[in-house]
């Protein structure tokens, strides 16, 4: 396997806003514990603009750290914004990932998407989110 | 980062050459240079050098030098004894019976099998890790050729019932290989004892260095070369000797029968200090693999709500080098195949390290890792959405 990026060790030993936002605008859950990976992302909302974001991540180094870096590159957001944050840029900001942990990229995109459309349900508004269709998954034969 | 401590556990990966060996690999390389096949006597002295290494590995698990044929891997090992096997003697028949936890240097020639007519039959173990004989006797068929079960599991170190699979395969006259790559040099393994036709090993496995490994075939049991060429081996196996590292296997072949009985012993003490240590200190956690048949240096544990490669990177950083069975660590993101096997939940399978002892590990290493790993877990637990449901069902 590839090695991580120096920018992803940095993010998995000392990731970024970790935790839990209680009463938070919006939450979303991706992933599955049997591919090994679940996240969970809570924001606040305020006028339209992100002002924190949580995460809470069971995965690998690549899960935590894009789980890390999606929350940093949201907090301080529009909403509009926020939408238009994807995997590859989660990937780049990290100094990208190896090739088999893109999806973990991808996780966190849609992470993010997922606590975005619970947020403008819980508004009552209709939800513009599309989630991404999952890619960098392999599932090659052993 | 500065790292205090560099605590190695890891042995089912690789172990270090032991020193002896090096010691005794090295003429090879310049003054000793000679091609074994050449008749002069540079030649007869790397042919004297190679056959005194075939003396002393046949002589580890009771062979005949005649017997063993040397390889560059366990994998070669393996596919050789399931692909020559197999196909020399499917005048009998073209049915193959192999555990579902095998290695897939195992695994993946019995599918190139499946697709050249072969039919191949995958036991099931228990939850334990164990096949049972009893399936064996079940799936053999009169078009059986080879039955082909591992002496010890790579991961979880199950110990397998060969001799009473053995007892099965002589009665209904079926080939019996047995891929003891992980067992040999770790437990005591004899052919004779064992009653197997074919037995894989391999040197980097129990101090030896990496590129030599071996296949006993039974004195008369037809086996079809996988590289051919060549007199070497016998015409079973062409390519010009790798004199220094086979001189190296031998050397540690010697080194094993004369230190079994104490590695045993001594890593049995160490895992289970190890073992005891963390399972009173983490909760939720599972060991894998059989609480008794299982190889003394391994331990294997899943721990609920954590993912194995943020462990094996955490403790990377503490300078404690292991391994994962986590889903994330492999290619095909997929938990592993032995787990699956023994029905571990696949939620779980991702929290899993495979940790091995060797020679060189110490009760100060065992207590270091008993200290640095705990709070790891307790870390990602904190971070994992897991743990935050479970603890929210309580």
């Amino acid at each position: 396997m590839e090695q991580y990026s120096s920018k992803v060790m940095e993010h998995f030993a000392h990731p970024h806003n970790v935790g839990e936002i209680e009463n938070a605008d919006g939450v979303g859950t991706v992933g599955n514990p049997v591919c090994g990976d679940v996240m969970r992302l809570y924001i606040k909302v305020d006028k339209n603009i992100i002002t924190d974001a949580k995460f809470k991540t069971f995965g690998c180094g690549a899960a935590i750290a894009t789980s890390s870096m999606v929350t940093d590159l949201v907090k301080g957001k529009s909403v509009d914004e926020a939408l238009k944050i994807s995997n590859a840029a989660v990937a780049e900001a990290l100094g990208g990932l190896p090739r088999v942990k893109m999806h973990c990229s991808v996780l966190a995109e849609e992470a993010l998407k997922s606590a975005l459309d619970d947020y403008y349900k819980k508004q009552g508004k209709p939800s513009p989110v599309k989630m991404p269709a999952e890619t960098g998954h392999e599932h090659e034969m052993e | 980062m500065l790292t205090v401590r560099k605590v190695y556990l890891d042995h089912a990966a690789t172990t270090p050459a032991h020193p002896k060996v090096v010691e005794a690999m090295m003429p090879y390389f310049t003054g000793k240079f000679g091609n074994p096949s050449n008749l002069h006597d540079m030649g007869r002295e790397a042919k004297n050098a190679v056959e005194e290494a075939r003396a002393k590995t046949s002589a580890l698990i009771n062979a005949k030098p005649e017997e063993i044929f040397f390889t560059s891997s366990g994998a070669e090992s393996n596919n050789f004894a399931l692909k020559g096997l197999a196909q020399a003697n499917n005048q009998k028949g073209k049915h193959i019976i192999v555990s579902q936890i095998e290695h897939f240097s195992i695994l993946h020639p019995a599918k190139t099998l499946e697709k050249a007519g072969f039919t191949v039959t995958y036991v099931p173990t228990d939850r334990t890790g164990l096949v049972d004989p009893g399936d064996i006797a079940r799936a053999i068929t009169k078009d059986t050729v080879m039955v082909s079960i591992m002496h010890a599991n790579n991961e979880i170190g199950t110990i397998e019932p060969i001799e009473e699979i053995a007892k099965i395969t002589k009665e209904k006259g079926v080939l019996f290989h047995t891929d003891a790559v992980a067992s040999v040099g770790w437990i005591p393994v004899d052919v004779k004892a064992l009653g197997v036709d074919a037995l894989s090993l391999s040197g980097h496995q129990f101090y030896g260095p990496k590129g030599a490994a071996a296949l006993f075939v039974r004195k008369g049991v037809r086996i079809k070369p996988l590289i051919e060429g060549g007199i070497q081996e016998d015409g079973r196996r062409a390519g010009t000797e790798n004199v220094p590292a086979l001189v190296g296997l031998g050397k540690a072949a010697e080194l094993a029968a004369a230190e079994v009985s104490h590695r045993m012993s001594y890593t049995a003490q160490l895992r289970d200090r190890l073992q005891k240590g963390l399972t009173e200190r983490i909760e939720h956690v599972v060991i894998n693999g059989h609480p008794t048949r299982r190889l003394p240096n391994n331990l294997n544990l899943s721990m609920w709500y954590v993912e194995g490669e943020s462990m094996l990177l955490f403790l990377n950083m503490e300078g404690v080098y292991v391994s994962s069975g986590s889903a994330c660590t492999s290619r095909t993101l997929k938990a592993s195949h032995v787990l699956t096997c023994i029905g571990t939940d696949a939620a779980v399978a991702n929290g899993t390290l495979l940790m091995t002892l060797g020679t060189g590990s110490t009760a100060e290493d065992m207590d270091y890792v008993i200290e640095k790993l705990p709070p790891i877990v307790q870390r990602l637990r904190e971070m994992s959405p897991l743990y935050e449901d479970m603890l929210k069902k309580k």
